[in-house]
């Protein structure tokens, strides 16, 4: 049965609005008009969203361009503040508190011990002209590590791991390639073991055989280290290949939720469909 | 062990304004041990009651009731994601008309990880994973190599055994052995039997069910919707 146990975090009524709300659009039965309210303009980027992460598991999230996946990513990082909604992690407290509402010290905390961020662009999970090694050891320094010989062993175990090779940790990401990039932001995200792990389009803009050592890459980490991970995706083929369950995103809501062969062979939101039967 | 209560399946496509029904008013039942076979033309809804039966459609109406050893007996159309999930991986297994494979997994890896998934330590899941592959001819040479380069026979069989390695309660078989030559269908028919001895129920959609002959002892067809001894 699906209880606490298996649970690994738990999202409720979620929500980030870029604006003050007036009477009309605080009235969750009136219409938008899609994402924005038409009398004083709020964008609703993320709007009473709700789902929880099992243990180890995949879970995916697609959906059009501007249909809030990587706000919502970016609140479940702490990166920004929600407007709305509870947030709970098991690993964290017993998961009692609505972690969305702790303060910037014990979040910072979270951010450091149990969750693990990586961008969809580079830039924002990695400092691109220090070396690789030294973006690991800053994230293990964060994470509490203070001997030096650990934080090497570490580096050199999930560089090598993401097959970098180690004879270019001391260089700066920024002399590597985009796949190769991407690779030692995942290494850095895995350093201190998080047990969930968020990813936000990882293979975007890489080449398919990158993109596939990237994918290959992100299911033996799953396998292996039996870590929970959000991935977000536009590519039905990357979510079908690694996601247990899907979830469909459609301005700033959720369209529809389920095991992936269900969402994949069976959709039954207009959205969901358009998407499957690639007729957008 | 199974019993498929008066389901009906219909898909609505928005962007036709369409309403399509796939099956009105399905019953049927499997006993432990029992093998089911579904025949019926092409288009009449035999894939449907499969994929109901997995969990990948769900039916508007009806029940699909399963006696679980873990759950106990449950409605497949109640449950949870969490549990079917489960199910899927430890109880049921299901081979489709076509071969989903994982990009980047050699053959020994995906029949060994469907082992893993139910728990089983490494080492035997790589033992046994080998065996299913002999069994099924799929050359040593092969083992090593990604399935998205195998012929269809070979992926086929590749796809049969990584179901059925694990020996699952209930096994569902969807045309497994519409593209294969003589020899091929007849390791897999050799396989079902071995698993029928030791157990697993099997409900299965075959063009040429006289195959099955003396393994099959139930036929479901889709016209008469009806169920009768064989
Ligand atoms: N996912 C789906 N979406 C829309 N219609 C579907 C879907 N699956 C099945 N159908 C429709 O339901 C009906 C039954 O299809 P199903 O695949 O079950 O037939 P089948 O008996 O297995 O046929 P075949 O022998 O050709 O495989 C068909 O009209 C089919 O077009
Ligand atoms: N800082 C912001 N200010 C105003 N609107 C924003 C801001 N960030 C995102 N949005 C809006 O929120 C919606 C969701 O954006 P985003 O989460 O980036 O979408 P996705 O990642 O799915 O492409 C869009 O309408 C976007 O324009
Ligand atoms: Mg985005
Ligand atoms: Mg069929
Ligand atoms: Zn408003």
């Amino acid at each position: 049965m699906s209880t606490h146990d298996n649970i690994a975090l738990s999202v409720r009524g979620a929500g980030k609005f870029y604006g003050d709300r007036c009477n009309y659009c605080r009235n969750e039965n009136n219409p938008l008009n899609n994402n924005i309210c038409p009398y004083c303009r709020t964008v609703f980027a993320v709007d009473d969203v709700s789902f929880d992460l099992y243990k180890g598991e995949i879970l995916g999230i697609v959906g059009e361009s501007g249909s809030g996946k990587s706000t919502l990513m970016k609140m479940l990082y702490f990166d920004q503040e929600r407007s709305a909604g509870e947030y709970y992690i098991t690993g964290y407290a017993e998961g009692v508190p609505n972690v969305f509402t702790l303060s910037s010290q014990h979040r910072r905390e979270i951010q450091n011990e149990i969750l693990g961020m990586v961008y969809q662009n580079p830039v924002y999970g990695l400092k691109m002209d220090f070396s690789s090694m030294s973006n690991i050891a800053e994230k293990l320094i964060a994470a509490g590590s203070r001997n030096v010989g650990e934080m090497t062993a570490a580096g050199d175990h999930f560089l090598d791991k993401v097959n970098i090779p180690l004879d270019r940790k001391f260089e700066p990401p920024e002399n590597f390639s985009g796949g190769m990039q991407q690779r030692v932001q995942i290494a850095k995200a895995l350093s201190n073991y998080p047990p969930i792990l968020l990813l936000d389009e990882v293979t975007t803009g890489l080449d398919v055989s990158v993109q596939a050592d990237v994918l290959e890459l992100i299911k033996e980490i799953q396998r292996e280290l039996g870590i929970s991970m959000i991935v977000v995706s536009h590519d039905l083929a990357i979510i079908r290949m690694l996601c247990d369950r899907t979830m469909v995103m459609l301005n700033g809501s959720v369209a529809e939720a389920g095991i992936t062969d269900q969402i994949l062979e069976d959709p039954k939101h207009h959205y969901t469909q358009q998407l499957v039967y690639s007729i957008l | 062990m199974l019993s498929v209560q008066n389901i009906s399946k219909s898909f609505t496509i928005h962007h036709l304004k369409q309403t399509r029904t796939a099956i009105g008013g399905v019953s049927l039942h499997v006993d432990k041990g029992g093998f089911l076979g579904i025949v019926g033309k092409s288009g009449s809804g035999k894939s449907t009651i499969l994929k109901s039966i997995y969990g990948t459609y769900k039916p508007d109406a009806g029940a699909i009731m399963y006696d679980s050893q873990e759950h106990g007996t449950v409605n497949i159309l109640d449950i949870s994601d969490y549990d079917l999930i489960r199910l899927r991986r430890t109880e049921i297994g299901y081979v489709s008309q076509f071969l989903k494979v994982m990009p980047r997994t050699t053959s020994l890896e995906l029949v060994t990880q469907s082992l893993l998934e139910m728990g089983e330590p490494q080492e035997i899941a790589l033992d046994k994973a080998k065996d299913a592959l002999r069994h099924y001819d799929i050359p040593e040479s092969l083992w090593n190599n990604y399935p998205n380069t195998f012929s269809g026979g070979e992926k086929l069989r590749l796809n049969i055994a990584r179901a059925t390695v694990k020996a699952p309660r209930l096994l569902l078989l969807d045309e497994p052995t519409a593209s294969l030559d003589y020899d091929s269908k007849l390791k897999v028919r050799e396989a079902i039997s071995k698993l029928k001895a030791n157990g697993t129920t099997l409900i299965g959609i075959f063009h040429d069910l006289d195959f099955m002959e003396g393994l099959c002892d139930h036929v479901y067809d889709m016209n008469e919707k009806a169920q009768q001894v064989i």
